[in-house]
This record gives structure tokens, sequence and C-alpha cells, in this order.
């Protein structure tokens, strides 16, 4: 099944490229955009029929490669329409 | 008393290293990754590059590498291990320092001879070096930015100036124990003075004289 990984920096460690994307929207005129953050998705295509053990499996990932605990903190989504 | 540098596929300072070391008459061999004994060995350099590609996170992948067994196994029991930019982040992965990596505050590739200062000699890297002195070293890194939300780094080297956001101005940080330290500029390319500075000599001979036999 698909599974969707959103991996965000936490607010309170800086995010260098979103402050420079937010600069240049607003060099064009799009004061509006108060904050930019660039996080991360990550789109895995997962074997297995059983939604609670692919998110667990999943979690696992996120765990120990996908996300860096000191900086950031992820979410998942597991798509069981696709499986 | 011989250093082990290890190599990752995608570092490129690992024959820099073991030149430097013998230069200053230390011994030092490269090993692979995925090499799992490293007993012939009295501490480890984990040098700098993109290991990996740098894909995913600086250090993400490496950090999972075989030898990284073998280089934490090595920092518990008290040999000095160094990592050098992208060994720093490594070591950051691993958890065998603190905090993290991220870009520079400019997004700028930073290349060039950086001042740092020497704040703390209770360290591998630093333990030859006196207080308040001053060294020029190559910097050469786009995540050279450290952050500690934990606030446990302890800061051995400091930028005179602030090249990157790192915390605290943090450019090399150690352990508690002071045997595990990270540096983002590169000693090995400050040591002979046709290379534009010698001033990194002074840390790889810290480094070498921690060596003692395992």
């Amino acid at each position: 099944m698909k599974v969707t990984i959103t991996i965000d920096r936490r607010p309170e460690i800086a995010d260098p490229e979103g402050t420079t994307v937010k600069r240049a929207l607003h060099d064009l005129g799009f004061t509006e955009a108060a904050s930019v953050r660039m996080d991360r998705v990550i789109h895995l295509e997962v074997e297995g029929d059983d939604p609670d053990q692919v998110r667990g499996r999943v979690e696992e990932m996120c765990r120990q490669l996908l996300a860096n605990p000191v900086l950031e903190d992820f979410a998942i989504e597991v798509d069981t329409e696709t499986r | 008393m011989k250093a082990a540098v290890v190599v990752f596929p995608g570092v490129n300072c690992e024959h820099d290293v073991v030149y430097a070391l013998r230069s200053l008459g230390g011994e030092a061999d490269l090993v692979w990754h995925r090499d799992t004994d490293l007993s012939d060995f009295d501490g480890v350099v984990l040098p700098g590059g993109f290991a990996h590609g740098d894909a995913l996170r600086t250090g993400a992948i490496a950090r999972f590498s075989p030898a990284m067994g073998e280089v934490a196994r090595m920092a518990a029991g008290g040999a000095p291990v160094l990592g050098i930019c992208n060994g720093w982040q490594m070591l950051c992965e691993a958890g065998l320092l603190p905090g993290a990596h991220i870009a520079n505050r400019d997004l700028s590739f930073i290349c060039r001879f950086e001042e740092v200062e020497v704040v703390d000699t209770n360290s591998v890297l630093t333990r030859a070096a006196t207080p308040g002195q001053r060294l020029r070293i190559p910097l050469n890194s786009y995540e050279g930015n450290w952050v500690d939300p934990s606030g446990t780094g302890r800061v051995v080297l400091r930028y005179v100036g602030d090249p990157n956001g790192s915390q605290e101005r943090a450019a090399a940080i150690t352990n508690e124990a002071g045997n595990v330290v990270g540096v983002m500029p590169h000693p090995e390319r400050a040591t002979d003075d046709l290379l534009g500075s010698s001033d990194g000599q002074v840390l790889l001979e810290s480094f070498l004289h921690s060596l003692v036999p395992a």
C-alpha cells in the first residue's frame, strides 16, 4: 500500500532555505507569505495487507533512518485504498 | 600506535588525512567502511567528503556502515575518535556527539580559510594547543551549521567570525570525556606552509599524542 511520510523540521530549528524562499516570495510581491518551511515528503510503496502493521514498520523506518530526532518530527499517512 | 581512517563511498579526504598524519610521524591506514574488525587500531578518523552522496541527510546512511559499530565500541572505551567535516556529521547522526547539522545560514557552500580560536584544550583534538590560540584552517562545507537543542556539546574550537550560523560559533565540539571530537574545518589541509597554513598540525598532533595502545 501507499504510504506518505511528512518530515517537518521542528519550529524552533532554523530553516535557512525556507528563509531564503520567503525573501524571494516577498520580492515578488507575495508579502502575505508570513512563514515558509521547506519540509520533506517521502512516498513509499510498502508490501503488506494490514494497515496497522504497515504503519508500525514505517514508524520504525522513521525512527531509525528517515527522520533525525534532533531536528525533525514525522507524520505517517497510510492509504488503505491502494492495497 | 595506529589510526584507522575509514573510507565510505563518497568521502574524498581520506588520503589527505593519512598523508597528514604520516607526515607528522604518526601511523595511519585506510580501512573500508564494511570492515568490522578495527582491533589493530588505537583510534579512528572519519574523513570528510560526501558519504553516500549526502542522500537523505549528511551522514545519515554512513552511520549504519558495519565499521561504525567498531567506532562506537572504541569511543565507549575511551579511544580517540575524530570526525572531520562529513565525519562530524556522521558522529552526530550516530549519536556519538550531540546535535545535528543543517545548511549554512546564508545557503552558501563555504570554501575558504577561516580563523578559529582554541577555547577548550580538554579534548583529543586540542590538548597540545594553547587556550586562546588562533588557527587558520580551511572550511569546506555546505552543512556546517551545527545545532544542539540539548545544549550538551562542549565547544573546543570557535570561529572568530560567524561564517555559517553554527550554534555558539562552534567549529569543533567534543563529548563529556573529550575523546570523541567533531570538527568542521579541515586540519589535514593545513599541515604544510605550501598549503597556505600549517596551523592544523597542532590539532593532528594532539590526536596522535592521544593514541595509546588499546
